[in-house]
């Protein structure tokens, strides 16, 4: 096999980088919540990328590749240093079946995007990250266990615990909403 | 199974994540269980949710030229050296040019990705007719019958060429959209071979004077097909076909005379 030049690999990260560019900056906005750090944060992921291409194997997941360095970046910042400890410190729990479903909570699941989005900022890191690679994202588990270097089964659990604390907070919004009224 | 262990597979099943021998069998217990079909209906609409909420962020055009910048001054720029020395000094020049050189490859890179985005949808468009029920609205050899065809439905007129003593046969033409800009889709045939001749507004495709830089008239050859294209008389030409390169010539030729 030829082994592409520093130029001809260049191009090729290019070509397979700028495309994932508007969905990693979501991401790094929403890792970070503030503009200025997320500009940093995706242009130092391009950087390491770039430097890091060549031990990227090619035919594995390009994506879950990209988004592994970007979010090691976020977690070595001084931002992402304080939630080391809650990813660290999670231990694999037994699926509980969720609650049923009622009117009630069906009508949460209809809430209006401003209270979702302030919901989904407020949920710690390990929540949120993974709620965003799944729905927005809409990556497969397979790429989620990738990215975050989790098995399969973690994947499943982490993002039944994000979606029932999302689902918490959010009741708790609407109940907090009705007390006011 | 019941509904219990149903619950806790609920989240892969709307995650896409079951397999389809399990996923067919809890669509047939959500068939009969209301109570397990609305946990699911909540569930999705969760998801909806998320997924709307969760793009929100759009990045500055200035970062993304910063970072795309980057790449392309890093893919080429000189390795940093440990110590400076007048070797730097007098290559501050250079760098100059250099970086004048990147941008415009930058530029001409970015142009090249438009052309062949151009290139690939008129291709489509091409495929697209020949392969419909219907490639063409209005059927007919005579050029008298199919330019005035067109009245009324395209902004613009043009002029065809008469075709007597070439190989070209017209098929006939229909009225075709690229980039929300209505253009004349002509087919004409050769040695069996089906050529398409598009026409548009030069305008529609992003103003006048830099619009020539970033399509230059000229020849192409794009997945397997060969394409011209040129301006005239305020019109934008393209012939694309599978035909080969002279054919294409030849008929471009007959219709910038006519035109």
């Amino acid at each position: 096999m030829k082994v592409p030049n520093e130029h001809e690999s260049a191009a090729t990260f290019e070509e397979l980088a700028m495309p994932l560019f508007d969905q990693l900056y979501n991401f790094a906005r929403w890792l970070t919540q503030d503009t200025a750090e997320a500009e940093d944060l995706v242009q130092e992921t391009y950087t390491k990328a770039l430097r890091g291409f060549s031990s990227f194997q090619a035919g594995t997941n390009f994506r879950a590749w990209m988004y592994r360095i970007l979010r090691n970046s976020f977690l070595s910042s001084r931002t992402g240093l304080k939630t080391m400890v809650a990813i660290d410190g999670e231990t694999d729990e037994q699926l509980l079946p969720a609650e049923n479903a009622t009117p009630e909570s069906i009508l949460i699941a209809q809430a209006d995007r401003g209270l979702v989005q302030q919901a989904l900022a407020e949920l710690p890191v390990p929540a949120r990250e993974i709620l965003l690679l799944c729905e927005v994202e809409e990556m497969s588990y397979q790429e989620i266990a990738e990215t975050l270097a989790i098995p399969i089964g973690t994947v499943m659990s982490r993002l039944f615990r994000a979606r029932k604390a999302l689902r918490d907070l959010l009741r708790d919004q609407s109940e907090g909403g009705r007390d006011g009224v | 199974m019941g509904c219990e262990q149903w619950r806790g597979k609920l989240d892969s099943y709307v995650d896409g994540e079951l397999d389809s021998a399990e996923a067919r069998v809890l669509g047939e217990h959500m068939r009969v269980c209301p109570a397990c079909a609305a946990d699911a209906l909540e569930r999705v609409q969760m998801k909806r949710a998320l997924q709307m909420a969760g793009e929100r962020y759009a990045a500055s055009t200035e970062l993304r030229n910063r970072v795309a910048m980057s790449l392309s001054a890093r893919s080429l720029a000189p390795k940093p050296r440990r110590h400076f020395s007048y070797w730097q000094i007098l290559a501050a020049p250079a760098l100059v040019l250099l970086i004048i050189s990147l941008a415009t490859n930058f530029y001409m890179g970015r142009e090249n990705a438009r052309r062949q985005r151009i290139y690939s949808e008129l291709a489509d468009l091409h495929v697209a007719a020949l392969a419909s029920p219907t490639p063409v609205d209005v059927v007919s050899t005579d050029r008298h019958t199919v330019k005035p065809w067109f009245q009324g439905k395209i902004p613009f007129s043009f002029n065809l060429p008469e075709l007597q003593g070439s190989e070209f046969t017209l098929l006939g033409g229909r009225v075709t959209y690229f980039e929300q800009t209505p253009g004349a889709h002509l087919i004409y045939q050769i040695r069996k071979h089906e050529i398409s001749v598009f026409i548009f507004q030069d305008r529609a495709f992003g103003g006048r004077g830099e619009e020539t830089a970033s399509l230059p008239a000229g020849a192409a050859r794009t997945l397997s097909f060969n394409v011209e294209n040129w301006t005239q008389n305020g019109l934008r030409y393209f012939v694309v076909g599978d035909a080969n390169a002279d054919d294409i010539q030849a008929l471009s030729k007959l219709l910038r005379d006519a035109g």
